[in-house]
């Protein structure tokens, strides 16, 4: 008869996904209780998944705190200017469309400066990914308001409290036509990582707001000071639906106010690099 | 290189400037294309949109000037040589990108066909009000190199050298054409390719663990593209040799400091221009671009009526081709910068000159007839 | 939690409970107390000692070790990479 063995914690200097991080750069610069690091871990969950080879897969990021997250994974990574990694990456992809291309970054970095790069991808629908980082603020320079900042929300440039109507992502985004629509919070790891998994076998522009903690910054301006807090916010409000009508999924963050999440949008919609290829054969260059 | 047999064939051709650019970056391997309509650049994107899909390669109209020379570097991190097209207000839109391509070492080719500004100005009518602009748009230290044609021929071969001069440094290269040098029709030889050089950036093909994207050890690092295995980051932020941002002082010193040695140390190697009757010239013409033509023929016509007169056409302007210009201006008594604008060429002329130097100005949206630049000369003697 | 059944399963003597080793990256936790909050079987409570920045990794609270069903929602939802479950048979541990 084998003999028992206590159970003990172990206390050990790797994780076993340390081949997919840039471990020497560890502990990373976001604050306790940032659902980035949370992100990091369902995406590389997700490219370890994938039977896409992992030196194809390419993360492009912009400016912010989601930004960093470029410098972070162990991939090919290029962290650009602030509002541009959609149009870099459709750069890449359109020269080399057999790399997996992803884009991470914030709200303020894609739809804010990058706004006018997020829509003219979407309607091109390049075969990229787009995980967009909802925090809902600035938090790199300090907590200023965004384009998804809540009305009424306070911020350090919206001191008495915010007063434009914030984006409604997954309605705009599936307006333009895209084929993947989904939103998740870093609370939900097991959807968001599955939800990761589909976008990157989804052709075309697949897209995913990822609603996450900021309590250090938007948090201490919005009476959510801890990521225990946002984790109670989400428990509260937050409704799995997938077939939702998206002109009703807006966030607000007020009390008893839905947080509408959901796989949205799984359709096939002709990419562009379908119709390069008829331009290539109208132009000569294919039979 | 994709559809070598596709490419204009070695010969004689009357050719549109704009044209004449196309077809060089065809000739140089430019496999991605990117712009944004803006007279009088047009034609270039408008013969790419043609050429680029005969020969398998990628046309794309972005949605914005910044788009453009973003999905330039991004295709450049891919591996390609990428290039767009554009003028003054695109230019102006470019800037903050030409700083990223210089710090990630991205090479890249921009070609700028200057019209009459600033700010609107006349998308139709000629300019040379973009000199300083190209040299010093970004924001922080950096260099770059700019090459002005004043014909169709030598915008053909300084887009075949912006390229080359691109993946050798790399770094991003302008062309600083203008209005009436994209639109004229000129002669073109093409030769043969064998005659043509053409430089590709040096790869990395070595073991992962040792490569370091951004080496000291050489002044160009070895490039390696996305998806070659090598798991590399590349960031705006001032980095280390591994390509991580740091905030070490060793790291933006030794990292600023190449970016800007690698230009300057081969400066020499990069300065193009021609002279004109400068062996006993009392007074030079320096100039560039279109007014170059004009000054030509000022200069013949100064000649004639006895002036001792001779002239210096640059065809690279930055780096500055201090040099020559300092030499001419040790035997002569005055020098005079002839530029389409209110005076811009005439800095860095001015920083080595060792005689006294004034304009030649003509104001923005015309090209200066002999006959003015005559008088400017006449003034100066 | 314990799943209240109408009858109970014929073969639930052969259902095996997963178990999980807790494994603690003690330098990287920033004691953001996501995993003590969101473990479903209160395994872990702050710890007592410090790392080099001060923040208390997590410990399993007392007893509480065989309790551990490596749902891994530590292990999902730390941002630090500092903890992660691997899982063993229950039968053979105390």
């Amino acid at each position: 008869m084998t003999q028992k063995q206590i159970l003990r914690e172990k206390i050990v200097e790797e994780s076993p996904r340390d081949d997919l991080i840039r471990r020497e750069r560890f502990p990373h610069i976001w604050c306790p209780g940032c659902g980035l690091g949370t992100v990091l871990k369902c995406y590389v969950e997700a490219i370890a998944a994938s039977n896409i080879p992992i030196d194809k897969h390419v993360i492009v990021s912009g400016i912010g705190c989601t930004g960093r997250i470029a410098g972070y994974v162990r991939l090919d990574s290029y962290h650009v200017t602030h509002g541009r990694p959609i149009a870099f990456a459709e750069g890449m992809k359109i020269v080399r469309p057999d790399l997996e291309v992803t884009v991470i970054s914030g709200d303020g970095d894609l739809v804010t400066i990058g706004g006018n790069h997020f829509i003219h991808a979407v309607r091109r629908n390049v075969d990229i990914n787009v995980f967009l980082v909802n925090n809902f603020i600035y938090g790199m320079t300090g907590n200023q308001m965004g384009s998804t900042t809540p009305l009424g929300a306070k911020s350090s440039t919206s001191p008495y409290g915010c007063p434009e109507f914030p984006f409604n992502l997954p309605l705009l985004t599936a307006a333009l036509g895209a084929p993947f629509v989904a939103r998740w919070t870093t609370l939900h790891v097991r959807q968001l990582a599955d939800a990761m998994k589909r976008a990157l076998q989804v052709k075309g522009l697949a897209f995913i707001e990822i609603i996450s903690p900021c309590p250090v910054g938007f948090g201490s301006y919005n009476d959510l000071r801890e990521g225990r807090d946002f984790i109670k916010l989400f428990l509260e409000n937050c409704i799995v639906d997938h077939s939702a009508d998206l002109n009703k999924v807006g966030i607000t963050l007020r009390p008893g106010e839905p947080i509408i999440l959901g796989n949205f949008v799984d359709r096939e919609v002709p990419t562009y690099h379908e119709l390069e290829l008829e331009v290539f054969r109208k132009a000569g260059w294919l039979k | 290189m994709s559809g070598e047999l596709k490419l204009l064939k070695p010969g004689t051709y009357f050719m549109m400037g704009n044209v004449a650019c196309a077809e060089a970056a065809l000739i140089a391997g430019c496999e991605f294309y990117a712009g944004y309509p803006i007279t009088p650049s047009n034609e270039i994107a408008e013969h790419m949109s043609r050429r680029m899909p005969q020969l398998g390669r990628h046309f794309i109209q972005m949605e914005d000037e910044i788009a453009s020379i973003v999905a330039v570097c991004g295709a450049s991190a891919a591996g390609v040589k990428a290039m767009t097209a554009t003028s003054g207000p695109g230019f102006s839109l470019m800037m903050e990108t030409i700083g990223l391509s210089a710090m990630l070492e991205l090479p890249c080719v921009i070609v700028n066909v200057q019209r009459a500004g600033p700010s609107t100005g006349i998308p139709t009518f000629v300019g040379q009000g973009d000199v300083m602009q190209a040299r010093w748009g970004s924001h922080g230290d950096y260099e770059l190199v700019v090459y002005a044609p004043s014909t169709v021929q030598e915008f053909f071969d300084l887009t075949i050298e912006a390229f080359n001069t691109s993946e050798w440094l790399r770094i991003p290269v302008i062309v600083l054409s203008d209005e009436v040098v994209g639109h004229m029709y000129g002669r073109l030889q093409v030769p043969g390719y064998d005659k043509i050089k053409i430089i590709n950036r040096k790869r990395y093909s070595g073991p992962r663990e040792e490569y370091l994207p951004y080496s000291s050890e050489t002044l160009v690092p070895l490039f390696v593209a996305a998806g070659d295995g090598y798991r590399i980051h590349m960031t705006g932020l001032t980095h280390d040799e591994r390509g991580y941002p740091s905030l070490e002082i060793e790291d933006s010193h030794k990292l600023i400091e190449r970016l800007v040695i690698k230009v300057r140390k081969n400066a020499k190697n990069l300065w193009k221009y021609e002279t004109l009757y400068l062996d006993d010239a009392d007074v030079v013409v320096v100039t560039f671009g279109i007014t170059a033509r004009s000054t030509e023929e000022a200069v013949k016509r100064a000649r004639s009526e006895g002036l001792k007169v001779g002239m210096i056409k640059l065809l690279t302007l930055w780096p500055f081709p201090e040099d020559p210009v300092r030499v001419a201006s040790q035997y002569a008594r005055r020098m005079l910068v002839a530029e389409i604008n209110m005076g811009q060429l005439i800095h860095p002329v001015r920083e080595v000159a060792e005689c006294p130097v004034a304009g030649i100005n003509y104001p923005v949206g015309y090209v200066p007839p002999p006959e003015y630049i005559l008088d400017g000369i006449r003034a100066a003697v | 939690m314990s799943l209240k059944l109408a009858r109970e399963p014929i073969n639930k003597h052969l259902q095996k409970v997963p178990l999980g080793i807790i494994h603690v990256i003690p330098e990287r936790c920033k004691e953001c107390g996501y995993c003590i909050d969101l473990c479903p079987k209160d395994v872990l409570t702050v710890g007592e000692e410090r790392n080099i920045k001060g923040y208390r990794w997590p410990k399993i609270a007392d007893g509480k070790a065989i309790e551990c069903i490596a749902c891994k929602m530590c292990e999902w939802i730390c941002p630090e990479f500092a903890i992660f479950v691997v899982e063993v048979d229950r039968r053979e541990y105390v």
